[in-house]
């Protein structure tokens, strides 16, 4: 599919706090609200938007591993739950480790496309303090494959993107390196302490350059990487409609409060396959270079960009794969602060994953609301300019080590 | 001598106790780590020797969990010492592995003749030397081989070991508590111990990542040796404000300013509480001996006693009524001597404030100074105003101080410390003071 065969809008969305480390309402040792709490809170604050649940014709969740944090299968049956008028219609869940947010949307936008629906509740949602750390890690490590568990790191993924980064380093030098993720944390925390609902809002540390830099700790921790270059262990949940333009005159609101999708892919490539370049993101790229396509448009018309950040390592590695940066040069464009807010092109405008938060579930939908509001005007202290020569917008959601991807390409409802 | 063959059997007398509990847990994590992560052949075993048998059993609930937080704390290195073992995938099953691994070391008896097996004993029962000595010499008559590693904080070395005749195979290894955490571990050697036991039990502490300060066999030794007589002292100026006013305001006051305006994390009576008024009592007690020029002992503390205010604590740690009662950590009410009853903080501390006088501008909490990096100068400024402050509590904040380092400076004059950082460390580390007490705040 070269065009999209119509128009397809998203808009309503919501995200709920991303509660963990960070938030000072976070209370390990205290109960805390299950998933049902954050499904309903993201989900019915959509539903207020669209003007009620009858007009929802069906529902999609994205949820990586309620089967192994919160015991819980069955998803689909979680969005009656939201709303008692949803009661019998299709819902689906989806799955695709960190991206299955991003697959929640791509869902729904495929149902759309398919006429199947003209209104589509999407919800994106993970609750993962339910246990410690390296518990956790075990759970995580799912998004890999499982035979290679064993001779894994007992932090998987930090240890697999550990591998990323020493290969970078050997590369391109590991002192550029360094502070260009000490940069990209720095901007993260920076952009959060803007959004009300990122885990690092009320992060009040005045000298971030310094906690970035912490010195790495391998006998605690993984080699190539400090706790401050991953992003943060979450609760939280995400919700957003995704609707055809028979869908918006139901609803009742103008393209304008809308964002409309130009362009998107969902790739997937081999879990078995090890990485052919440690210091690449091959299959980013290519999720990234389709969207593009699909939307046809350049990369100087993209006013801002929210990319997956799960490691500090990855956010330089996606400027490459995005072809914002040359290859190896991802360092340096950092640095020179083109992804700040302030620069050529802001990434991560409400914290990223680093920042704001990573419900490993939600994270995909997180982004589209990000984006939603930042092309709509609705990002409040965290809003950026968006000018009529750049009025695009761009997610990439991944799940694993660039295994699974959803790129999206939007600008604002006309 | 093989070292390795020394700790494969192993025993800790007073296992189930406060300091004993937290040793056999370092010595569990040492045992587990030369069978699993050295593996090392030999059928090691840890004996956990006590009276209680309803104790004992508690022991290894606590052993257990505190394994398991150790296990997952290290579980980057657990992953490699179980590499070889396919079944175990996950984090969560290599670290149930390590504890069911680590718990197969651990014995528990009630029965002193399990000892015998040992060739090392750990002995962390209560501070009685007649009762150690029965001990000890029961065990060295039955394995002629067995080294004593004795958590006495108080009792000489040299007279434990002529009185059981040991032959020098007795060492001070006074840890502090809680063991597991406390870094800090004072070794007492007397002048006739065993420089291999000594050489091996400096290596067993490295191992143990311990802070290790060397002290001589002088009762007391560095860490009592100072304290008891930072606390005799800290009696001595209450008892003076209790003839004008009340034993409450004098308790309340010298603890306040003793926290306060010495940047301790606690103040001497509270602390007084945590170690126990009779374990005080006690260890003042096995002290005098040594020091007949001194008066190493308190009336106050026996009258508290006579009243039956104890303080100590409880098995799981949290604290017993003794000079202050607590709620959740915070002192609520102070004992008061004359009138034999609690009296409320709310009702004291405006007098307090009153009798303290003119104060520094601003105070500065222990809690913020341990964590920054320029600790030094903000001490410096602190104390440079403190001393300039006519008032009451400011007066006997500085005399306190100059008192705290003369402890100190005898400690190093008679050879009990082998200087002056080793005071400091003892006091930084084993109580946690923001500065050691051998300083120049006070000059």
């Amino acid at each position: 599919m070269k065009k999209l065969r119509k128009k397809v809008y998203m808009l309503a969305g919501y995200n709920t706090i991303s509660m963990g480390t960070g938030r000072k309402e976070f209370n390990p040792r205290k109960e805390r609200p299950g998933l049902e709490h954050y499904i309903k809170e993201a989900g019915q604050a959509t539903l207020k938007g669209i003007g009620g649940a009858k007009n929802v014709d069906e529902g999609v969740i994205g949820n990586f591993m309620a089967a192994r944090f919160n015991k819980q299968a069955n998803l689909p049956a979680f969005l009656p739950m939201i709303d008692p008028d949803l009661k019998y219609k299709p819902s689906i869940s989806v799955e695709g480790a960190c991206a299955s947010g991003g697959l929640a949307l791509a869902s729904g936008i495929k149902s759309v496309l398919a006429e199947t629906a003209d209104v589509v509740l999407a919800v994106g949602f993970e609750v993962q303090n339910t246990v410690k750390a390296m518990y956790g890690a075990d759970i995580l490590a799912g998004a890999g494959w499982q035979k290679e568990r064993k001779n894994g790191h007992a932090y998987f993924f930090p240890g697999a993107f550990s591998d990323r980064a020493g290969a970078y380093y050997e590369k391109y030098g590991k002192e550029l390196t360094r502070k260009a993720m000490a940069k990209w944390y720095c901007n993260a925390i920076e952009n959060a302490r803007l959004c009300k609902t990122a885990q690092e809002y009320q992060n009040t540390n005045p000298n971030l350059e310094a906690t970035a830099n912490t010195p790495l700790n391998p006998r605690r921790f993984v080699e190539n990487l400090n706790v401050f270059d991953c992003s943060k262990v979450s609760d939280g949940a995400s919700a957003i409609a995704i609707v055809s333009d028979d869908g918006l005159k139901r609803i009742g609101v103008p393209a304008s409060e809308a964002i409309e999708v130009v362009g998107f892919a969902q790739v997937a490539a081999d879990i078995t396959q090890k990485p052919e370049d440690l210091t690449s993101l091959s299959t980013m790229k290519k999720a990234a270079e389709k969207a593009i396509e699909m939307a046809g448009i350049s990369l100087d018309q993209i006013a801002t960009v929210e990319v997956h950040d799960c490691f500090s390592i990855a956010g330089i590695m996606a400027t490459e794969a995005l072809g914002f940066a040359e290859k190896g040069k991802g360092c340096e464009f950092v640095l020179n602060g083109n992804t700040s807010r302030n620069g050529k092109v802001p990434f991560n405008t409400t914290g990223g994953l680093i920042g704001w938060g990573h419900p490993t579930g939600a994270t995909g939908v997180h982004q589209a609301v990000t984006v939603w509001e930042q092309l709509t005007g609705k990002a409040g202290a965290a809003q950026i300019e968006i000018s009529k020569g750049k009025p695009f917008a761009m997610s990439v959601n991944m799940g694993g080590d660039d295994k699974t991807l959803v790129a999206i390409v939007y600008r604002r409802g006309i | 001598m093989d070292s390795i063959r020394k700790m494969e059997n192993v025993s800790v007398l007073g296992a189930a106790g406060k300091m004993g509990s937290g040793i056999l847990v370092l010595l569990s994590l040492e045992m587990g780590k030369l069978k699993i992560g050295k593996k090392e052949e030999g059928n090691f075993v840890l004996n956990a020797i006590d009276v209680s048998p309803v104790a004992l059993s508690n022991l290894i609930k606590y052993v257990e969990s505190q394994l398991l937080k150790h296990a997952e704390k290290n579980i980057v290195e657990l992953r490699g010492w179980y590499q070889n073992r396919k079944d175990l995938i996950d984090n969560e099953e290599i670290i149930r592995q390590y504890v069911a691994d680590v718990m197969a070391i651990i014995q528990t008896t009630t029965r002193l003749e399990t000892a015998y097996e040992s060739d090392m004993v750990f002995e962390a029962i209560k501070e009685d030397k007649s009762l150690k000595v029965k001990l000890f010499s029961q065990i060295k008559q039955n394995n002629a081989k067995a080294w004593f590693l004795t958590n006495t904080s108080s009792i000489p070395i040299g007279e434990i070991d002529q009185e059981a005749g040991l032959n020098g195979d007795i060492i001070g290894y006074h840890f502090y508590n809680p063991p597991v955490i406390q870094k800090l571990l004072e070794i007492i050697k007397s002048e006739k111990t065993n420089k291999e036991l000594l050489a091996f039990a400096v290596d067993l502490a490295k191992s143990m990542r311990k802070i290790v300060v060397q002290s001589k066999d002088v009762a007391g030794f560095i860490g009592n040796g100072h304290f008891m007589r930072d606390a005799l002292y800290a009696l001595d100026q209450a008892q003076e404000i209790a003839k004008e006013s009340s034993w409450s305001k004098a308790f309340f006051l010298i603890d306040t300013i003793s926290r306060d305006l010495l940047v301790r994390p606690m103040g001497i009576f509270q602390l007084l509480d945590y170690v126990g008024v009779d374990v005080t009592r006690f260890i003042l007690d096995s002290m005098q001996p040594s020091f007949p020029n001194e008066n190493l002992s308190h009336g106050v503390l026996n009258q508290l006693l006579d009243n039956d205010v104890k303080g100590g604590q409880f098995a799981d740690g949290s604290q017993k009524d003794g000079i202050f009662k607590y709620e959740r950590g915070r002192i609520k009410e102070v004992y008061d001597l004359n009138e034999k009853k609690y009296i409320p903080v709310a009702a004291l501390e405006s007098e307090c404030k009153t009798k303290m006088g003119v104060l520094p501008t601003s105070l500065l909490a222990w809690k913020t100074v341990v964590r920054d990096k320029l600790k030094a100068k903000l001490l410096e400024q602190f104390f440079n105003e403190l001393g300039q402050i006519d008032g009451f509590a400011a007066k006997l904040a500085m005399n306190y101080g100059k008192n705290s380092k003369a402890i100190a400076q005898m400690l190093v004059d008679t050879d009990v410390a082998e200087s002056a950082a080793d005071v400091n460390t003892v006091l930084e580390t084993g109580f946690f003071h923001a500065y050691g007490p051998i300083n120049e705040y006070f000059e």
